[in-house]
């Protein structure tokens, strides 16, 4: 069945099959992913006043990092996607809804949104589930102080946020062959309780870096949590929903025994198929140890007390 | 094939070879490996041994369906840069991504299903790629070598595991090489059973202990005369 001397089998070939099968071959080969190159248009600057609480300890990850490497499956599941074709999406107009368990729904423009307190600049560290690590300068203001204009009622326990779905702008959402789109459950939900949402830490977030929040990174208006992982912060978000059940987000549904509610960063609790003791800081080399809540165990820890995170991860 | 032609053939297949590992090191050259180059480089050699191993494995399905025997000869280099890529690919591992931290390593491939698999993979290219040599060919005996690398089937299988264990869910691409992979061995099995079949149906009274040499076993398709054109 196997012969290796090529004098022996040499039926006279069609030239043409030959060379479409090389050339098919190194298209092949060829194929495959392409690096983030194209940079994305600058965005207009943001001022903002440094928060001296959270001046961050390190230096930020390049910008051209923070802005070209990036989930949001919206785009595609390639990390370059979300830089390439971020373009698409419209950051305005743009309006956010506050509604739900609450006395007073909202419908802010985008522009109230930015307008609802003063904007300060934090610097949190950014940690993926898939064990990489960013430091980003953000800026925003606490959620709460949008939350508390809404004005939630004592029934609600959990906040529940909604990304845009436009398949227009978001070229994934588009509905693949056969159904196999390959993507998440559209649109894109995560959710928080209500006591962490409300958490000083969590911020609202309209820019980043000196400058109004880029598509890639989920313009016009997204959640930060810096204690848990990427996936739990919402990008641009279109509503914001006080419940009183704990909401269905994205990647639970995608993979329930994967992605809990809670998804706190802790390096004690193993992603089921990898580990999460360590992680790469981008640009960096070697991996580094994960720490507990990302480092913001001081601030957040008593949120769990008593609640066994191996359990609820 | 005129040797011209075969010259012209071994030169195109070894540069689209080496284009993944060209496109890799012009990528470092230009710091466009994104912002994550061992995690794109680990996944770039990865995905390119994946689909070498498929290339070298559609040449046989290419002769039993279409009775084409040029690209044969070019199972062994086909199969054994997707080794080179494999080899290059754990090293980043190692090195790169790990920096020798054998520990940690060691505790990944025995608690990480999609670690183990892989090392699963490599480990059974490794004799193939030994045994690749005309010399080990003739040492081992072609019956005794051909069923030796059979264990490329069972590479490429823990291969596609590998990918679809490591991968997020609501990824395509690992299926993809799966399903071609299923068509490849697919096409091999019928193969397989329509000479048995045939065999069967010719050796009814056998004579010989060997049925292959029964006058009445349809030659196999490489052995099949050319037909002039």
């Amino acid at each position: 069945m196997m012969r290796l001397k090529d004098s022996d089998v040499t039926p006279e070939p069609v030239y043409l099959n030959r060379r479409a099968f090389m050339v098919g071959a190194a298209a092949l080969l060829v194929a495959g992913g392409e690096s983030a190159a194209a940079a994305p248009p600058e965005p207009a600057p943001l001022k903002a006043t440094p928060n001296p609480k959270f001046r961050g300890e390190e230096p930020p990850t390049k910008y051209e990092s923070a802005t070209t490497y990036n989930n949001f499956y919206e785009f595609g599941t390639d990390k370059g996607d979300p830089s390439r074709l971020g373009h698409t999406l419209r950051p305005r107009p743009w309006s956010v809804v506050v509604d739900g368990l609450v006395a007073k729904p909202q419908r802010l423009d985008i522009d109230e949104v930015l307008k609802a307190a003063p904007l300060e600049e934090r610097v949190y560290a950014l940690r993926c589930v898939e064990a990489w690590s960013m430091i980003i300068p953000w800026i925003g203001y606490p959620l709460s102080v949008l939350l508390k204009r809404a004005e939630p009622t004592s029934k609600a326990k959990y906040v529940e946020f909604t990304t845009l779905k436009d398949p227009e702008q978001f070229p994934a959402q588009k509905p693949g062959l056969f159904g196999l789109g390959g993507g998440l459950d559209w649109p894109y939900t995560e959710g928080l309780r209500l006591d962490e949402a409300m958490h000083p830490l969590t911020l609202l977030t309209v820019g980043m870096y000196g400058k109004v929040l880029p598509n890639p990174n989920g313009a016009p208006v997204r959640v930060v949590i810096p204690w848990k992982y990427g996936f739990k912060s919402a990008k641009s978000i279109v509503r914001i929903r006080l419940t009183e059940e704990e909401p269905k987000t994205a990647w639970n549904k995608a993979a329930p025994q994967e992605y809990g509610f809670y998804s706190n960063v802790n390096p004690t609790v193993d992603h089921p198929r990898w580990s999460q003791a360590t992680e790469r800081r981008i640009g960096e080399f070697r991996r580094r140890k994960t720490l507990m809540f990302n480092g913001y165990a001081e601030q957040v820890a008593s949120l769990y007390t008593g609640m066994d995170l191996k359990k609820l991860y | 094939m005129s040797r011209r032609v075969r010259v012209a053939l071994k030169v195109g297949v070894w540069a689209a070879c080496l284009v993944p590992l060209a496109k890799l090191l012009y990528g470092f050259w230009t710091d466009a490996l994104t912002a994550n180059p061992i995690s794109y480089v680990t996944n770039e050699l990865g995905q390119t041994t994946l689909r070498l191993l498929l290339i070298s494995l559609s040449l046989t399905p290419l002769r039993i369906l279409f009775g084409w025997g040029w690209q044969m000869p070019f199972r062994r280099l086909l199969g054994l840069f997707a080794f080179f890529y494999v080899c290059l690919h754990l090293s980043v591992w190692v090195v790169l991504d790990h920096f020798f931290d054998w520990r940690e390593m060691g505790a990944d491939i025995v608690k990480r299903p999609y670690i183990t698999v892989g090392m699963l993979a490599f480990s059974l290219l490794l004799p193939l790629a030994a045994t690749s040599t005309t010399g080990m060919i003739k040492r081992l005996g072609a019956a005794r070598w051909r069923q030796l690398h059979r264990l490329v089937y069972f590479a490429a299988v823990a291969g596609c595991l590998h990918f679809i264990w490591l991968a997020k869910k609501v990824r395509v691409d690992p299926w993809v090489y799966t399903a071609i992979l299923a068509v490849l061995l697919a096409v091999r099995a019928w193969d397989a059973a329509r000479r048995f079949a045939r065999r069967r149906a010719g050796g009814r009274a056998p004579s010989s202990s060997s049925s292959s040499s029964s006058p009445a076993a349809p030659p196999r398709a490489h052995a099949r005369p050319v037909p002039p054109r």
